[in-house]
């Protein structure tokens, strides 16, 4: 498979008044034209990975990397001007929760046509004309009236797929999804996950799908990593997921409560220092 | 304790009793107020304000209502006045420390005053909602829309000239504002769950303004009277300047300034070494309430 | 004995052409000892049935009753000394400036009791905290540890009926393992009853006997747990809920 993304040895450090803390530590993993799934608790570095690959964490956060390959150029050693260029274009990111990520004072159409001008020469009305195509490819069904409508006015399963078409309609080729579906109601999740996994199959992108649910992910993904602690613990088929065997990923799919295996107490997550000690495992392909 | 330094047991993050939680919660509270160099300059000058005003007496080369008419306006160094004379041969730099005393009490009287004031009406009205609100803040309104330098105007006419009269209509202009930040603090937080979590357990009213409400909006008021103390200096200078605050001989600066005015253009010392001085306490009141707010600032905490 | 009975639960906001209706005729009981589970999404009333059995709704018509006594307008001492509640979000239910031994004290000092240092190191043992964190403000807490801090609050008074409103569901899948098991522990040690709304149905299914489904402010069907781990239900929203769950 094409390598779109390749990441070697990724450290993300902040100072502190008790020192120097690290959120990820020498991450290394490639990306093709897959669905590839970064699964961990909160403080496992998930986020602040995706973050670092489009250099979204500002000073004194301190993001060093050996490289950080898309399509074989390193763009950790570009300039910011040259990474606004990337960010949308190239690699293009979906956030947690719509309220948080529309512009709540200007309307859907404004932000998607402003989304799209950004990065093509397009006019007006072919921006608009552009806009109600790709609202219509993430099935919302009035695409007319939501191009005037404000985000407060959209419920969060709709806010979302917004969020997808304002983030594909540069047609990037890296699709980062950081926790999407986790502020959504269950019957909506599906229906989202579908419409991001048509439009990235469509066009052939790589996506990086960043959760803390591991269900999810093992249903959604080709291929999981797990992190804890800063580090990749285990790299695995999303299909075998439920084979893994690191301890600390059977320990995680283990404290989850089952409807099918119902027991009387959940079995406890017991940390083993040796887990953030040990080195990263690799993610290549 | 004994292989710990002071430091360590300060930054701890397992206090063993409640003193030591609320020493380690003031330490750290000062170590990030202390990291911002503009906010210790506030601190700095504001120190040495209140320095000045206690040592006055000793610090003072002359008596401040001494006058020597032989020697009026004696420019900036001359011999025995540092900073020269005014119109009748008092010694400004004398004036100027016990000025400071003055100025203290100013500050100090208007802070005690006003933030209280509205804190307390602020709170309540948040709080209480309803027919106790509407009132409470119809109230605020009249006082927000008095002009403070009629109404200390008209304290004057009815009351007499003085400082405390001054400082009294400065006081009840000043605290509407401080009315509105309370109640719209007390709003937000009126909806928490940790609110919602005391009343659960019985809580009456006033033990929730007071030890839940209260030590969340005490934080950004201190940080607005900070930021507030500039305009009420200057306020009360204004009003010295106008003949309404403190009265002659006092050595207040506003009044000083307002002496100084027909000197201005050959002796422009007399009017500026004053004005410099307002000045200087005004930015200290300034970056000491930019950096409060950066300890203060709850968002900032957590 | 039933420790909860509510008949004809009406809940809404606002007036006239304003007006909301959160919850509609909802009608359900749990008997002592059970654990009752609402489930439904977002904007389904659940929560708000709880609220408004604690008095923190406002605006509600119907019967409430708890353990054989009829709730009133406003509630009395020892209603509170009966019913608890847990909220969802461990962040938001614990005063920023308060620390542990405060946030336990007060609450221990308002329901009348004397030997208010004995109970709360009794407390933080219960929950599993122990004596390091008694005097820690809430940002030098987890949200585990915080969710813990909570649920000795609500057990502080030494309640019957606990109301458990998303208790996990702002917390990692590790952390939410071992607030569960507690829970597990609490009630069988305390001899609890406990009303718990989640959104996850496979919480409920390990948490409780039997359960409610509503949908925008109604409850379509009341059924037990064997039943929700046949994947039974008859309502058909209730089926629709079931099926996306897995």
């Amino acid at each position: 498979m094409e390598r779109l993304l390749d990441i070697e040895n990724l450290w993300v450090k902040f100072p502190t008044r008790q020192g120097i803390f690290d959120a990820v530590r020498g991450v290394s993993f490639s990306l093709g034209r897959e669905r590839l799934g970064i699964v961990g608790e909160s403080g496992s570095g998930k986020s602040m990975t995706g973050r670092a690959i489009l250099r979204l964490i500002r000073s004194p956060g301190m993001v060093e990397a050996d490289h950080i390959n898309l399509d074989g150029e390193n763009i950790l050693a570009k300039s910011e001007k040259d990474m606004r260029a990337v960010r949308g274009q190239r690699i293009s990111m979906v956030m947690q929760d719509p309220k948080f990520s529309l512009n709540p004072v200007m309307t859907i159409g404004e932000q998607i046509i402003e989304a799209y001008r950004l990065h093509s020469k397009a006019s007006k009305a072919d921006a608009h004309a552009k806009s109600l195509e790709m609202l219509e490819a993430v099935s919302i069904r009035n695409p007319e009236r939501v191009m005037r409508a404000y985000p407060h006015e959209m419920s969060g399963g709709m806010g979302q797929r917004i969020m997808i078409a304002m983030m594909l309609i540069p047609n990037p080729e890296i699709l980062i999804a950081d926790e999407p579906t986790s502020a959504l109601d269950v019957s909506v999740q599906r229906q989202v996950l579908d419409i991001m996994d048509r439009l990235v199959k469509e066009r052939g992108m790589g996506l990086i799908f960043i959760s803390h649910d591991l269900n999810l992910v093992a249903d959604f993904c080709d291929r999981v990593l797990i992190m804890y602690s800063g580090r990749i613990v285990e790299v695995c088929e999303a299909d075998k997921l439920h084979e893994a065997t690191h301890p600390y990923t059977r320990g995680l799919l283990n404290s989850l409560p089952r409807l099918d295996a119902p027991k009387d107490r959940l079995e406890v997550l017991r940390r083993d220092p040796a887990w953030s000690e040990a080195a990263s495992v690799s993610g290549r392909v | 304790m004994a292989d710990q330094t002071l430091r360590q047991w300060l930054l701890t993050e397992t206090p063993t009793s409640r003193r030591h939680a609320k020493l380690s919660a003031l330490y750290q509270g000062w170590l990030t107020f202390r990291s911002n160099t503009m906010a210790m300059v506030g601190l700095g000058i504001l120190v040495l304000l209140i320095l000045i005003a206690a040592a006055a007496p000793i610090l003072s080369p002359h008596d401040p209502f001494v006058q020597d008419l032989g020697n009026r306006l004696a420019p900036l160094g001359s011999e025995g006045h540092l900073l020269g004379t005014d119109s009748l041969g008092r010694d400004i730099l004398s004036r100027l420390i016990y000025g400071a005393r003055i100025t203290l009490y100013i500050v100090a009287l208007v802070a005690l005053i006003a933030p209280v004031a509205g804190l307390l009406v602020g709170t309540v009205s948040g709080y209480a909602g309803g027919w106790v609100d509407i009132v409470l803040m119809r109230i605020t309104d009249i006082f927000l829309a008095f002009p403070r330098l009629v109404l200390a105007l008209a304290f004057v006419a009815a009351l007499g000239a003085g400082i405390e009269n001054a400082v009294l209509a400065i006081s009840l202009t000043a605290w509407p504002p401080y009315a509105r930040i309370a109640r719209a603090e007390t709003l937000t937080i009126r909806s928490s769950d940790y609110i919602a979590a005391i009343r659960l357990q019985g809580a009456g009213s006033l033990r929730i303004i007071t030890q839940h409400i209260w030590p969340l909006c005490i934080s950004s008021l201190i940080v607005r009277v900070t930021l507030d103390m500039a305009g009420i200096i200057l306020a009360a200078a204004g009003l010295g300047f106008l003949g309404l605050g403190a009265q002659p001989p006092s050595p207040e600066w506003g009044a000083m300034i307002s002496e100084g005015r027909r000197f201005i253009l050959d002796h422009w010392w007399v009017a500026t070494m004053p004005g410099l001085a307002i000045f200087t306490v005004s930015l200290g009141f300034n970056l000491l309430g930019d950096g409060l707010r950066d300890v203060l600032d709850p968002k900032a905490g957590e | 004995m039933n420790m909860l009975e509510i008949e004809g639960l009406n809940v809404w906001f606002g007036t006239a052409r304003d007006r909301v209706d959160a919850v509609k005729a909802a009608s359900f009981s749990v008997a002592q000892g059970q654990s009752f589970g609402l489930v439904g999404e977002s904007g389904s009333g659940k929560s708000t049935i709880l609220r408004a059995i604690t008095g923190l709704a406002p605006t509600w018509s119907g019967k409430i009753t708890v353990a054989g006594q009829p709730v009133l307008a406003k509630r009395s001492k020892s209603f509170f000394k009966t019913v608890q509640m847990v909220f969802q979000d461990p962040y938001a239910s614990l005063h920023p400036r308060h620390s542990v031994d405060q946030v336990l004290g007060e609450t221990l000092y308002l329901h009348g009791f004397k030997d208010i240092d004995a109970r709360v190191v009794k407390l933080l043992d219960d929950v599993g905290l122990g004596q390091k964190f008694r005097f820690r403000y809430p940002h030098q807490l987890s949200g585990g540890q915080r969710q813990r801090v909570a649920i000795a609050r609500a057990l502080a008074p030494e309640p019957t009926l606990l109301l458990l409103d998303e208790p996990t569901s702002a917390l990692d899948v590790s952390v939410q393992a071992e607030i569960l098991n507690l829970l597990v522990d609490l009630r069988q040690e305390h001899h609890l009853t406990y009303l718990m709304v989640s959104h996850d149905l496979s919480v409920v299914g390990h948490m409780c006997d039997s359960l409610a489904v509503m949908k925008d402010g109604e409850i379509v069907e009341i059924m037990d747990v064997a039943a929700l781990r046949r994947m039974e239900a008859t309502h058909p929203y209730a089926q629709h809920l079931l099926q996306a769950s897995v």
